[in-house]
């Protein structure tokens, strides 16, 4: 038997690169790879944090940062994101600050919804970036509304929506794919198939040959893509929104990755996930494949790296010290937002 | 005004908040070129278009989450349910994702979705298209509940329900959908919110009602004037916000409250209105406060008579309550 290799080495050539990525490839994967270290660090040390209880909660996105990284660096500002959980990294990219996203992971008072959230369940509207539920796939049929809305008011905009394997069973995948398909909305529907949902294998959450092959029934193109591979997810949905920018109808990306990490900080795999499954999950880092490749293609040196990790490093570390710097939210913001400003009921 | 049915004020106040605003959008099942199934988008889909009064796929989870994406992008979409029986596939949407979007966005993201669906007994329609099931909406915070009992109400909250800012439930009682008619106001006639009205006066028991509960319990009070009671009728009109003050109010004039609903008693709105009098009305009350409602049963096809409150049942917990202080 040979052993799994350390990293499974990406197949794209130079010129790959360049088809997939257009005529800044460089400056994209550098982008890229920052963004990625970016996500692994802060994953790495809210994990910590987590486990020494200065974080109440934790959803690594470790093993899926070039599903997240790719759609925030392929889409368009105008593109409207509805998020699942580990897909943080897309705001972050599409610009929202990274301290505010740890003033939200510390559910503190300058988190733009005060705290109300568990922690990764950001909300971002200046990068038009959604606010999560975790009811799992009802995001979906949102999707599907607000590419409606768009195509309606003339607008640029296409919706993308994000969800895990184990919403693919869910009611509003259903809905969703199906009231897409039928008004032909400019939504792309992204199905982040980590292979678990909590202790769930995703053989056992379906019995479709692939997630990707569930498109047809609705009438839909579906493509499969590897997710680790940063270079073929960013040319398989630059293509994909392509397409919706022309006018052609939805369609489903299943980005095929590896959860590297438990469910979330409440879960322990070690009860469901056999002996060597994240041992042999670490070949297909999406982190590692990037450098590598990078690496052999001469666009990231040993001081670039050594640079962009310190950076990471310290960028996480300044936005912790400036969110447990941060008071608590008021208590008086128990009862806003309920209803509109005027005439709430709940203030009474 | 013009005189109209309950469901041709719906229809007029849809075509013009239509007319008036080109982000109200329809959607529901069957709403388009049929009108729906009790004709309250009737003419509709001719007059605005397909793009305008989507006929969509039978999914109430789809329509709800589709209208909650539009809504979340600016515009005003207004779904049908074509019965409040069928709304609960697309209950996670509404309770977990329309009540809270503003909320858990800390205001970012206002959700202002209208979602129309008639409810209620009294046409034959069995377990399935009869429930009123307004207290779980009631329940979730986040939502604001509206029942009409008359056409130009209907209209008047409709309006008031699509400019609103919120979330909005907008039952619709179908028993009553064409037995009532009345003068309608044309024009941009708004009711606001949280405002009961006075549909009798009287000064010796308060008789508390909302939707198609209205009629037989008006009927009560006129039966009850012949044995020399003086009976005061509220409409509620808006469950959420509820009238709290004119609530107490009344029964600070009167001493004796009769809350009326159609629904199962257990955790309903009447016990809502009940605690409300308990807590706020207690040195006022001379007797027991008294429900009259439907029974803690499924919804029944051949006795509906027997389930849905009428003006003798109505009448007879009034007397019960003037007797008995």
């Amino acid at each position: 038997m040979t052993p799994e290799p350390a990293v499974v080495p990406l197949p794209e050539t130079a010129g790959d690169a360049e088809r997939l990525l257009g005529p800044g490839w460089v400056e994209t994967c550098r982008a890229a790879y920052r963004w990625m270290v970016t996500g692994r660090t802060l994953d790495a040390r809210m994990q910590a944090l987590q486990r020494q209880g200065r974080v109440g909660f934790y959803g690594a996105a470790t093993g899926q940062e070039a599903v997240s990284v790719a759609a925030g660096l392929a889409c368009d500002p105008a593109d409207w994101v509805y998020p699942g959980l580990r897909e943080q990294l897309v705001a972050l990219v599409r610009g929202h600050p990274l301290g505010t996203y740890v003033h939200h992971l510390f559910a503190d008072a300058q988190d733009p919804a005060v705290g109300r959230n568990m922690p990764c369940h950001p909300t971002a509207r200046d990068v038009r970036y959604v606010s999560m539920s975790s009811v799992i796939g009802t995001q979906i049929t949102h999707a599907v509304g607000t590419a409606f809305a768009l195509r309606r008011r003339g607008d640029r905009g296409v919706a993308l929506a994000f969800f895990g394997d184990g919403a693919t069973s869910a009611n509003d995948f259903h809905a969703g794919l199906n009231f897409g398909a039928v008004y032909r909305l400019p939504v792309l529907f992204c199905c982040t198939n980590n292979q678990w949902a909590i202790s769930l294998p995703v053989e056992r959450q379906s019995a479709s040959p692939t997630l990707a092959a569930k498109a047809a029934a609705y009438g839909l193109p579906g493509e499969r893509v590897d997710g680790t591979d940063f270079l073929a997810t960013y040319g398989a949905l630059s293509r994909s929104l392509a397409a919706l920018r022309s006018g052609e109808g939805p369609r489903l990306l299943e980005f095929v990755v590896y959860r590297m990490t438990a469910h979330s900080s409440s879960d322990d795999p070690k009860r469901y996930q056999p002996v060597g499954w994240a041992a042999a999950a670490t070949a297909h880092d999406p982190v590692a494949r990037l450098t590598d490749w990078m690496s052999s293609a001469g666009i990231l040196s040993a001081d670039l790296r050594t640079e962009v990790e310190q950076a990471a490093e310290r960028t996480v570390r300044e936005a912790v010290l400036g969110a447990e710097a941060t008071a608590p939210p008021a208590d008086g913001t128990l009862t806003e937002d309920v209803y509109a400003p005027s005439r709430s009921p709940a203030s009474r | 005004m013009t005189e109209r049915t309950l469901v041709q004020a719906v229809n007029r106040g849809l075509f013009e908040a239509m007319q008036a605003d080109p982000d109200v959008i329809l959607l529901g099942e069957d709403i388009g070129v049929n009108g729906g199934v009790f004709r309250a988008t009737e003419g509709l889909a001719q007059q605005f278009g397909e793009d305008r009064v989507l006929d969509t796929p039978l999914s109430e989870t789809g329509i709800v989450g589709t209208a909650i994406g539009m809504a979340l992008y600016g515009l005003k979409p207004v779904a049908e349910i074509q019965f409040l029986d069928f709304i609960y596939p697309a209950f996670d949407q509404i309770v977990s994702e329309l009540a809270k979007f503003r909320y858990r966005s800390g205001g970012q993201y206002p959700c202002h979705v209208v979602i129309r669906t008639p409810y209620g007994g009294g046409i034959k329609g069995g377990l399935y298209h009869s429930q009123s099931s307004e207290a779980y909406f009631a329940h979730t915070p986040g939502l604001k509940v509206v029942v009409p009992s008359t056409p130009a109400d209907a209209k008047g909250l409709l309006l008031s329900a699509i400019h609103d800012e919120d979330p909005v439930i907008f039952l619709e009682p179908k028993r009553i959908y064409r037995s009532v008619t009345g003068e309608v106001p044309d024009g941009d006639h708004r009711v606001p919110f949280g405002a009961a009205r006075v549909v009798r006066e009287g000064t010796d028991v308060s008789l508390f009602a909302y939707g198609a509960m209205v009629p037989p319990t008006t009927e009560a009070a006129e039966a009850l004037a012949g044995d020399g009671i003086s009976a005061e009728v509220l409409d509620l009109r808006t469950l959420v916000p509820l009238d709290e003050d004119a609530i107490v109010a009344s029964v600070e004039k009167t001493g004796r409250a009769v809350v009326v609903h159609e629904a199962p008693r257990t955790c309903g709105f009447g016990a809502e209105v009940a605690a409300l009098l308990a807590e706020r009305a207690f040195y006022s009350l001379k007797a027991p406060i008294a429900r009259v409602t439907g029974f803690d049963t499924p919804f029944p096809y051949a006795l509906e008579n027997v389930y849905l409150p009428d003006a003798p049942r109505i009448a007879h917990a009034a007397r019960s309550t003037v007797r008995s202080g």
